[in-house]
């Protein structure tokens, strides 16, 4: 029972979550792409 | 450093946030949510008075701990080291660190008025706990609101740490206030410690609660490296600018 | 540090007497919110059990405490916000620094003159609540320390976050959405302890007020010493 509470909360989960990440990886590879290799990540700084 | 990756093409194996490390951390994680899908609907029994509604606390629960417990306490320590140490590094773990803590705790509140309405009949109950997680969303909603403010980086930066600590500060002032008060009146509210979990459905809360730590990492690594990324595309503007500014002056 | 201090709080509050902004615009402000309130809650309404004790008492009664406070907080941010908004002009803050003021004094005078001007707005708000609302003042020793107490945090907190947003276009956004979170505590406490100093035993209000005293120290020790580092190049 109550099963038209976990299902909605679960859905919910996965496209919040899932959004985020979509939207997180999709800007660093923009955002890479706009700066020469050497000067991506971190470590190479 | 140039691969040939599987796509044929010859350029750009840096071309993203994602690295072998994360690969195979993501990989992980993709399992374990998989795992705790099929533990948390399907081969856990129903509690016994709250029936499947249970079921949210799988990720109800861990979403909390992920961002009041972990995300936030990053945030102050990124926020304590940038001020003593002024160090960029810690500077955006602080804010990428809370973009997710706020994110999780937005999570939270959903899967927990989904959770509450069948438990205790509403949605919403003046609770501590749904209570003061309502007022640390709006309290670190602040703070990124601070991060994005159009200003000199540097000093944004440190208005930013400053805010970060009160803001972990005022995170425990809310939590306690708000239990304090709750507690001179009869408790009835109905709460998810009061449970008792074991076997399989205590196995279940714990991996939940590992595997979601793990989903956490992997997005903490992804998101400073987009904010290094801004933060270096701003400082290779104004060096750029600087240099423009420059040839103007020579001619 | 405190000299410093008296020199700022006294520049705000001349402004302020010049200006006449607090009696002219504050005030009438928290008046209107409370006398909205009334709007909002039918005076008729009854509320009876936990809390009201013995006979039914009118919502709005019972809550005046809540009232009063929501209409302290909304005009603080008018207030705090004209705190900065007088800074403003000519790069004023950068002045004050140069001059050799110590950011910490600049925080409590700036804070003091605060504190003064909600107080003033509190007497005018607390009769006029007292009397629209209908409210008993059962003991008016925590009433008064409780008040007291309450807006030192205020306007600590509020003096502190609004720094941290002054000269940005965005600082009338930002401040109530910074503060208001921060200061949920304050009006929790504030109102218990009110409404105990109003209709309950004393008892229960003493503790609450205690908690809001720990909150002012807090920020008042955590404007003195940030304050010094949210002026640099701002």
């Amino acid at each position: 029972m109550h099963w038209e509470f976990v299902i909605p909360g679960y859905i919910v989960a996965v496209v919040v979550l899932g959004t985020y990440v979509l939207a997180t990886v999709k800007r660093g590879r923009r955002l890479s792409k706009q700066l020469p290799e050497g000067k991506r990540r971190f470590l190479d700084a | 450093m140039t691969t040939i990756d599987t796509a044929g093409s010859t350029k750009d194996a840096t071309a993203t946030t994602g690295s072998k490390g994360t690969r195979m951390l993501g990989a992980v994680v993709a399992v374990g949510f998989v795992a705790l899908a099929a533990l948390a609907l399907f081969i856990t029994p129903p509690e016994a008075t709250q029936r499947d509604a249970f079921r949210l606390i799988y990720i109800h629960v861990p979403s909390a701990i992920v961002s009041l417990y972990i995300a936030f306490s990053i945030t102050l320590v990124g926020s304590i080291m940038y001020l003593w140490k002024k160090s960029v590094f810690w500077d955006l773990m602080a804010e990428a660190s809370a973009e997710i803590g706020v994110i999780f705790l937005g999570l939270t509140l959903i899967t927990g008025m989904l959770w509450g309405r069948p438990t205790w009949g509403t949605y919403w109950i003046w609770d501590p706990r749904l209570t003061s997680t309502a007022v640390s969303f709006v309290l670190y909603s602040g703070y990124l609101a601070v991060r994005r403010l159009d200003m000199d980086p540097t000093v944004r930066s440190k208005r930013a740490a400053i805010l970060g600590i009160v803001s972990f500060a005022n995170l425990i002032i809310v939590r306690y206030s708000v239990q304090w008060w709750d507690s001179l009146h009869q408790g009835q509210t109905f709460d998810v410690a009061d449970t008792q979990m074991d076997g399989i459905m205590l196995f279940t809360f714990v991996f939940g609660v590992i595997v979601m730590n793990l989903f956490f990492g992997w997005l903490l690594i992804h998101r400073f490296r987009v904010a290094w990324l801004e933060h270096q595309i701003a400082d290779v503007g104004l060096t750029e600018a600087i240099e423009a500014r420059r040839r103007e002056g020579v001619s | 540090m405190l000299r410093d201090a008296k020199l700022i709080a006294g520049k705000d509050l001349r402004i302020e007497m010049v200006s006449k902004v607090l009696t002219t615009q504050v005030i009438p402000f928290g008046l209107l919110v409370l006398i909205l309130f009334g709007f909002a809650i039918d005076p008729d309404l009854q509320a009876v059990g936990r809390g009201v004790e013995g006979n039914s008492r009118a919502v709005l009664e019972t809550v005046a405490p809540g009232l009063f406070w929501m209409a302290v907080l909304f005009s603080s941010l008018l207030a705090i916000g004209r705190s900065f908004a007088v800074e403003s002009v000519d790069g004023n803050l950068d002045a004050l620094r140069l001059a050799g003021l110590e950011p910490s004094g600049i925080f409590l005078g700036k804070a003091a003159a605060v504190l003064v001007q909600l107080t003033v707005l509190e007497v005018v708000l607390g009769l006029g609540a007292l009397a629209i609302y209908g409210a008993p003042v059962g003991h008016p020793l925590l009433l008064g320390v409780t008040v007291v107490v309450g807006t030192v945090a205020i306007a600590a907190a509020g003096t502190l976050y609004a720094a941290l947003a002054a000269g940005l276009r965005v600082r009338d956004t930002l401040v109530p959405l910074l503060l208001l979170p921060v200061l949920a505590p304050v009006l929790l406490g504030a109102t218990i302890a009110t409404g105990a100093a109003l209709f309950g035993p004393a008892s229960d209000g003493w503790p609450w007020c205690a908690a809001l005293g720990a909150f002012a120290v807090l920020y008042v020790a955590a404007g003195i010493l940030a304050f010094g580092s949210l002026l640099e190049d701002s």
